[in-house]
């Protein structure tokens, strides 16, 4: 059996159709929402303040702390059971690594800056959805970042490469499947997240991810659109 | 050859390339790499001459000397108050600081301040860990007694009090209230009850409607309507 084609004619190189909001979340001081087709990304930022436990405080920066979370009606499968698990304690953890490249948190010593992502519909993509999300609501709290991060996920499907699996393909067996998330900041094309899961040889990971970065550039348009579509009205500030 | 990428006053986002060109001066939330100079912040582009700056839309307050906030009293030490002041770190509130009489070491400290006090205090010093000191010496620096106090996002804070204060004047000359807009994004107004709703309202007006120009008139025109009498409209030009 040969991968040909995708689900709603997709192209190999196209991503589900995506979406995104900024200041959904009225009280949080900066705020998200990106989608991927049936993944659903919210993050909500809080701070900086203050953080305790005091052992905790960097006095030569301020701290990220980022909190992925599933929803428990949000899978396909069974119910994810609420509370942390050791999946969503690694993704916390890798969504910390690409988000900190950009950000620079001397400004704000002994202090934290909490991410909170949920996702309420999930069907793969579901870090880099949260990613995706988390980089927007940054940057409505005001933070000082170098750039945004976009993040997808490429991968392998039998012998295609493609862009974006969604969970049919990550869950195809009729051949090798290769599940890479990438997440890259736009401007200067370099990588803050890298992970894999399956079986692919050099080459066709060299053109996975050149297909990763092309995706995120368009990506950071969606990004930036939102971000801009918010602030929009206080593009004539009149004085 | 240098070239202006955006316009004066647009919305831009973190990473955006703002200016091509080496005879262009990086201003605050700015930075350059390499012949490119890119946004560090979300906020409005202001150009000026050879430089560009961005002015910020959203984030929270950092505490800076010579700032007149309102701060809350959390605690009580040996050596005076603790302040809580809406950002990420609290004050310390000297014993010597503590208004214009001198207060005695030892003392009971409550029958100056007790913990849940609202102050008008001076920002004197921060300390590049963001120790903050604040004064209670000084002209218009004192406890609040009775009003009501709400927060406002601090990057309004500006228009809240207009050029020269108009905004602040016109709404205390409008609704007879007193009113104190801390920088930290804390407001403070005694007067008539039905009086204090109305200034209320209109400041969360002059926040949602901050880009608008002409804001001042549109804004006596506002306060005519609620509080049902004409508004005497002195030196407040067009802002």
């Amino acid at each position: 059996m040969v991968y040909k084609t995708r689900l709603e004619n997709r192209g190999f190189d196209q991503a589900r159709p995506m979406e995104a909001k900024v200041g959904v979340i009225k009280r949080a001081d900066g705020s998200a929402f990106f989608r991927f087709g049936h993944t659903w990304a919210y993050a909500a930022v809080y701070g900086p303040r203050n953080l305790y436990p005091k052992f905790l405080q960097d006095p030569s920066k301020g701290i990220l702390r980022c909190n992925y979370n599933m929803m428990p009606f949000s899978s396909v499968g069974e119910r994810v059971r609420p509370g942390g698990s050791r999946r969503s304690k690694e993704i916390s953890m890798v969504t910390q690594k690409a988000l900190l490249p950009v950000l620079d948190l001397d400004e704000f010593p002994n202090s934290v800056i909490d991410v909170f992502i949920e996702l309420p519909e999930t069907e793969a993509g579901s870090r880099c959805a949260g990613i995706t999300a988390a980089a927007m609501a940054l940057a409505d709290a005001g933070l000082r970042m170098k750039d945004l991060v976009a993040a997808v996920s490429v991968g392998r499907v039998d012998d295609k490469i493609v862009v974006d699996l969604d969970y049919s393909e990550e869950s195809y067996e009729g051949g090798p499947v290769a599940d890479i998330p990438v997440a890259v900041m736009p401007n200067s094309g370099k990588i803050t997240l890298l992970q894999m899961d399956g079986i692919i040889s050099p080459e066709q990971l060299s053109k996975a991810i050149g297909m990763a970065k092309a995706t995120c550039v368009k990506i950071a348009e969606v990004q930036r659109a939102a971000l801009k579509e918010k602030y929009k009205a206080s593009e004539n500030n009149g004085q | 050859m240098t070239q202006f990428l955006v316009e004066n006053k647009a919305v831009v986002v973190p990473g955006e390339r703002l200016v091509e060109g080496m005879d262009v001066v990086a201003g605050p939330n700015t930075y350059r790499d390499g012949d490119a100079i890119y946004s560090e912040r979300l906020g409005l582009a202001a150009i000026d001459g050879r430089t560009i700056k961005l002015i910020p839309l959203s984030g929270r307050y950092v505490p800076k000397t010579h700032d007149v906030i309102i701060g809350k009293v959390f605690n009580i030490t040996m050596n005076g108050w603790q302040i809580e002041t809406n950002s990420a770190y609290s004050a310390v509130l000297n014993l010597k600081e503590g208004g214009s009489d001198y207060i005695p070491r030892g003392d009971d400290l409550t029958k100056y301040y007790r913990v849940g006090d609202y102050l008008v205090c001076g920002v004197v010093n921060v300390t590049s860990q963001k120790l903050v000191d604040v004064t209670m010496k000084g002209q218009n620096l004192f406890k609040l007694r009775g009003g009501r106090i709400f927060s406002v996002s601090c990057n309004k804070v500006p228009r809240i009090i207009g050029k020269q204060g108009s905004m602040v004047s016109l709404l205390k000359e409008a609704t007879g209230c007193k009113v104190i807009v801390g920088q930290n994004g804390l407001v403070w107004v005694s007067g008539d009850p039905a009086m204090e709703l109305i200034v209320q309202k209109a400041i969360s007006k002059i926040e949602r409607e901050s880009h608008l120009s002409g804001l001042t008139e549109k804004m006596s025109a506002y306060l005519e309507k609620e509080t049902g009498k004409k508004v005497f409209q002195g030196e407040t030009d067009g802002v």
